[in-house]
Parts: structure tokens; C-alpha cells; sequence
């Protein structure tokens, strides 16, 4: 790691310990991330997966440790300033937006805006830029809360992109949506990683595409760092059972020769 | 789209402030007013009752309407008013115990009932306030359940104040709590003008600010929206203009409720347009609907309350029912 310090990173947790309500939800995490680096956090559900987002954007607060983006304390931005670095998807959200995607992606510029900048035709070029790249464009003028759960997703992403952050923080965005939709969301997350060099901070409970989509594997556990490191030490049965308790079935990706995880078999009927 | 119905909206507000003075009891002819003296009776009702009743009808509508507004994107509740979360009844309270007290003082020219209710509405907002700071992630159910708990309990001491009170201090509460916009001469609505250019100021100015704290916290967090900035700046702001209106004019409830969500119909979600469209029909709903009072039970004079609520009801009803009902919940 000693050589990976001296350049700056594009997030740096040194030391987060988080209380909520006299409960530790984070207790000494410490990690960085590269920029342009896809970082895929998993981890048993309550281990602190959310929570590590929401302090790297500052919506939660009372924490204690250090966060840097690019190498500033995020204490030392005001938040319209940390939104021009960060941009967050959170878990399902806009649900009962009553905007219409445009409008929602419009929103998205406001750290860009000030009082006496309004909308400019360079915001609208980030929106449309937005809703072609997640395929979003026949949605534009419908409202939120008459999408379905897959489409406001990709609205969602379409959002945090048009805020045109170099890092982005995403709390399981393919949970709810069906296989098509998530590859779809997933093949837009590598592309942006890829091509864009946007950094990529993705909270998932979906293992298999964790390995396949990430560099780099970050395991929670009651607020610990359980596991950090490349997919292909993560797939591992060992690794798996101490982070999950229990033991997991594997097989190889057919395409990428990749270890996949294997649902536990049911009973015969 | 958007433009010509504030457009529109503008000129209905210009063609009803015109009006309204003319409509009452005594219907006065436009002749009398320009052409006579200052000494004709027609001419005298005009100037120092009806114009200055008008002016107070409609910033008082339009403030309750703002801040009806700027608390229903707040808390992302249809139901959040100045009512609801109990700081039109901290006002009251406040102006209450300065009648009840039998108080009179005035600080920088602002009346001491005015600074009494506005300490009031403060109380209020931050109980709520204290609330949602202490117990982080608390739904905006349990924040209108603390707003409703706060009404009932600044209720019931305005209740022991007035039982409490001698005959005339009775009755000066009273007739002040019914809610009023009788007022003689210019110095009423003058004194509530400041109040609400900057109650109106912050609203309208922070409006990017409403439509991303509307869609949800975390949201506008990360957009970069300073939350519990702009809510203190919001809630002190909105404070100040209740404050105002119910000192003067009592506890009008229903505009702060009905009129946003009638505008949020007609004009859609975005507060850049929304703001100013509350603020033109809350003053304008509150102006017809007092003309209304004035003509419908002559000579005599129905509170202005009931009227409200028999027109604003009903056709707030109609609107749910309506194809476009279902943005009416999902709205907020």
C-alpha cells in the first residue's frame, strides 16, 4: 500500500467510526480508492454497507475519523462543492417524485447553479448526454412516480450523471430490477468506469456481478472491514463463510473462466 | 405553457385588487372615488376601509399560501401547513397571552403582538424542529404527529388564557381568534408588508432548493442541497411571516392547505413557477373570498373563514376526484 499512498486518492477513509443512537454502525474503516477504480462493497445485511456511503457524501453526520476526496478533508467543502465530486444514487429513490425524468435530471445540475447562474444550454447538453447513455430518452417527459422501479433506477443514474461527478456512490441500484434491466444499469456502470474513468463506489448484495464488473472487493462486517482485495481471492469459500456463515457452492463463468457462486439447491419436487 | 398561465394569473391578481374595493355593503361607484373630494363619505369608505382591507386580504393570502407551500416541499406531506404543524396556533398563542396580558410595546416600529406571535410561531417550529434533529430518519408522519400534538396543546392554553380573562380582553380574543380582515387605514397591511417581502423573498429565491428537498433529503444532500441550512433559514423565514398575519389577522387556516395544492394542479411541481403562482392566488382566493363576505349575507357580514372553507372544499374535493387526483398525493 505504501506505494499506492503517495499518489492521491479519489476517496480515503481513514479511521470512520460511526454511532447511531449509541450503536456502532462503523468502527474503524479505513481504506482509499483509486481514481477510475470500480470498488464493489458487500456484506451481511445491517453490516454498514449504507451507512459507509452516506458518509462519504455527508448525508449522514456525527461521525468521527477522516474522509478525503482527492486528497481534501470533505470537511472542508461545503456540500454544493462535495456534489460536484461525488454524486449518489441512493437506495430506490424518487419514488414519489411528482417531476418528470427531465425535470429530475435538470435537478441534478443544482451544484453547478448558483443564485445568479441559472440553466444554461450547457446544463441541457448534460441532460440529454444523460438520458442517451442510460436509454432514458423515451421516458423524458413522464412523471417519476409513474415509472416503473427498473426505469426510475436508470433515471436515478441518469440523474447522478448529468451532476457530472468524477466519483460515484450507488446503494444497491439493481436490487429490484429485472435481469434485462440490470445488465442493462450494469453495462452503463463499466461504461462510464471504463471509458469515463468515473470512480465507482457500488453497495450490492449480487455477488456474482460484483466479481464479474469490479476491480477490487470490499467486504463489511458488523462494521468492520472483513475482506479487501481482487475478486478472484474474494470467490472464495473460506472468505465466504467467515464473512456470511455459511458455505457456498461454485462453478465456472463459462465465457470468463471466473469463479460464480451457485444458489444452494432446492428440494426436488 | 408555464408562462402564460402565470401570465394570466398575474392579470386575474390585478383585475380582482382592482375590483374587490368596489364590492361590498355599500357598492361605490368608480366616479365617486376619482371625482370627489376627500370629505365624500363614498370616498372616505373607499380609501381608509376597503383598499386597505383588500391590501390586507391579500398578503395575508399570499403568505399563508407561501408558507402552506414551502412546508407541504419540506416535510413531503400534503397535509403540512401552518395549521397542521402547529405554528399558526404557537402565533396564537403568542398574540393571545399579549392581549391577555394587556401588554403594549413595539420594537423598531414592529408591533409588540406581531414580535409576541411570531415568538410563538418560533416555539412551534422548533419543537418540530428539535424533533426531527433528535431522532434522524423519523418519518414526516411522526413530524406532522408532533405538529398536531404541539396544536392541541397551544389550543388548550389559549383556551386557559381566554377563560382567564376579563370581559373585554375576552372578547378582543375572541373576535380575533374567528379570524379577521377588517382594518382602518394603511398602517395594518403596511405593517405586514415587510414581513412578507421577506418571508416571500426566501421562498421564491430557493426555489431549486423546495424541488430537490420535495423529491427527498438524501436526495437533495446529494445534489449538494445544505438540508439543515436552508430548513432554519426556511422555517425562521416562514415563522416571521405567520408571525405577522396571525398577529393581525388571526388564525387563517385553510389558505396555507387548499391554495398550493390547487396551484401544484394548474402549474405543476416546479417551485419556480409554483412560488410565485401560490403567492398570486393564495392573496387573490383570500380577496374574492372576503368580497364574497362582504356581499353574500348584506347587510350583515359573514366571517371570512367560512367562507373559504365552503368554496376552497368542495372544489379541492372536485380537483381530487379529477383525472389529474392522483399527482395531488404523489405531489408533495
Amino acid at each position: 500500500m505504501t506505494s499506492t499512498q503517495m499518489m492521491t486518492m479519489a476517496v480515503d477513509v481513514r479511521h470512520l467510526r460511526l454511532d447511531l443512537q449509541g450503536w456502532p454502525i462503523l468502527r474503524d474503516v479505513s481504506f482509499a480508492v483509486r481514481e477510475g477504480e470500480y470498488l464493489a462493497v458487500v456484506g451481511p445485511n445491517g453490516a454498514g454497507k449504507t451507512s459507509l456511503l452516506r458518509c462519504i457524501n455527508r448525508v449522514a453526520r456525527g461521525w468521527r475519523g477522516a474522509v478525503n476526496i482527492n486528497g481534501v478533508s470533505i470537511a472542508a467543502f461545503t456540500q454544493r462543492e462535495l456534489a460536484r465530486h461525488v454524486a449518489y444514487v441512493p437506495q430506490a429513490g424518487g419514488r414519489h417524485s411528482p417531476f418528470t425524468v427531465r425535470e429530475t435530471i435538470l435537478m441534478a445540475r443544482y451544484p453547478h447553479l448558483t443564485p445568479f447562474v441559472s440553466v444554461n444550454y450547457r446544463d441541457l447538453r448534460f441532460v440529454e448526454d444523460a438520458l442517451a447513455l442510460t436509454g432514458t430518452g423515451s421516458l423524458a417527459d413522464r412523471a417519476m412516480h409513474t415509472l416503473s422501479g427498473g426505469e426510475r433506477q436508470k433515471v436515478m443514474l441518469a440523474a447522478a450523471l448529468a451532476q457530472n461527478a468524477r466519483i460515484l456512490l450507488l446503494d444497491e441500484p439493481t436490487t429490484f430490477l429485472d435481469p434485462r434491466h440490470r445488465d442493462v444499469f450494469r453495462r452503463v456502470l463499466r461504461t462510464i468506469n471504463r471509458e469515463k474513468g468515473i470512480t465507482v463506489i457500488e453497495v450490492t448484495h449480487d455477488l456474482n456481478c460484483a466479481a464479474l464488473d469490479s476491480h477490487r472487493i470490499l467486504a463489511l462486517r458488523n462494521g468492520e472491514i472483513a475482506f479487501c482485495g481482487p475478486p478472484g481471492q474474494f470467490m472464495d469459500n473460506e472468505v465466504l463463510s467467515r464473512l456470511y456463515e455459511r458455505s457456498f457452492l461454485f462453478t465456472e463463468h463459462p465465457v470468463t473462466g471466473q469463479p460464480m457462486i451457485l444458489p444452494e439447491e432446492g428440494d426436488r419436487i | 405553457m408555464k408562462p402564460l398561465l402565470l401570465a394570466g394569473m398575474i392579470i386575474l391578481t390585478l383585475v380582482v385588487l382592482v375590483v374587490a374595493p368596489f364590492v361590498g355593503m355599500t357598492s361605490i361607484s368608480p366616479e365617486s372615488v376619482i371625482a370627489a373630494g376627500a370629505d365624500d363619505p363614498e370616498s372616505r369608505i373607499f380609501w381608509s376601509l376597503r383598499v386597505p382591507r383588500v391590501m390586507l386580504g391579500f398578503l395575508a393570502g399570499a403568505s399563508m399560501s407561501l408558507a402552506g407551500m414551502v412546508f407541504q416541499a419540506m416535510f413531503r406531506n400534503p397535509l403540512a401547513t401552518p395549521f397542521t404543524l402547529g405554528v399558526s396556533s404557537g402565533a396564537a398563542l403568542g398574540a393571545t397571552l399579549y392581549i391577555r396580558l394587556g401588554l403594549s410595546f413595539a420594537v423598531f416600529g414592529v408591533s409588540g403582538v406581531t414580535l409576541s406571535a411570531f415568538a410563538g410561531a418560533l416555539l412551534a417550529i422548533s419543537v418540530v424542529y428539535g424533533l426531527i434533529r433528535s431522532r434522524p430518519g423519523s418519518s414526516t408522519g411522526t413530524m406532522l404527529l408532533a405538529g398536531v400534538a404541539v396544536n392541541f396543546t397551544f389550543s388548550s392554553f389559549i383556551l386557559m388564557v381566554h377563560y382567564t380573562s376579563d370581559m373585554a380582553n375576552s372578547f378582543n380574543i375572541l373576535r380575533w381568534l374567528m379570524g379577521r380582515l377588517d382594518t382602518v387605514g394603511p398602517d395594518e397591511p403596511l405593517s405586514l408588508l415587510p414581513l412578507m417581502v421577506f418571508g416571500g423573498l426566501a421562498a421564491l429565491a430557493l426555489h431549486r432548493e423546495l424541488n430537490l428537498m420535495s423529491v427527498g433529503e438524501e436526495i437533495a444532500v446529494g445534489r449538494g442541497v445544505d438540508v439543515s441550512r436552508y430548513r432554519k433559514v426556511l422555517f425562521l423565514a416562514m415563522s416571521v411571516m405567520i408571525g405577522g398575519v396571525v398577529a393581525i389577522c388571526g388564525p387563517i387556516g385553510f389558505v396555507g392547505m387548499m391554495a398550493p395544492h390547487i396551484c401544484r394542479l394548474v402549474i405543476g411541481p416546479d417551485h419556480r413557477w409554483l412560488g410565485p403562482m401560490s403567492l398570486l392566488f393564495g392573496g387573490v382566493f383570500l380577496v374574492v373570498c372576503d368580497a364574497l363576505s362582504r356581499v353574500l349575507a348584506a347587510p350583515a357580514e359573514l366571517p371570512v373563514g367560512v367562507i373559504t372553507a365552503l368554496l376552497g372544499g368542495p372544489f379541492f374535493l372536485w380537483l381530487l376526484t379529477g383525472r389529474r387526483g392522483a399527482s395531488v398525493g404523489a405531489g408533495t
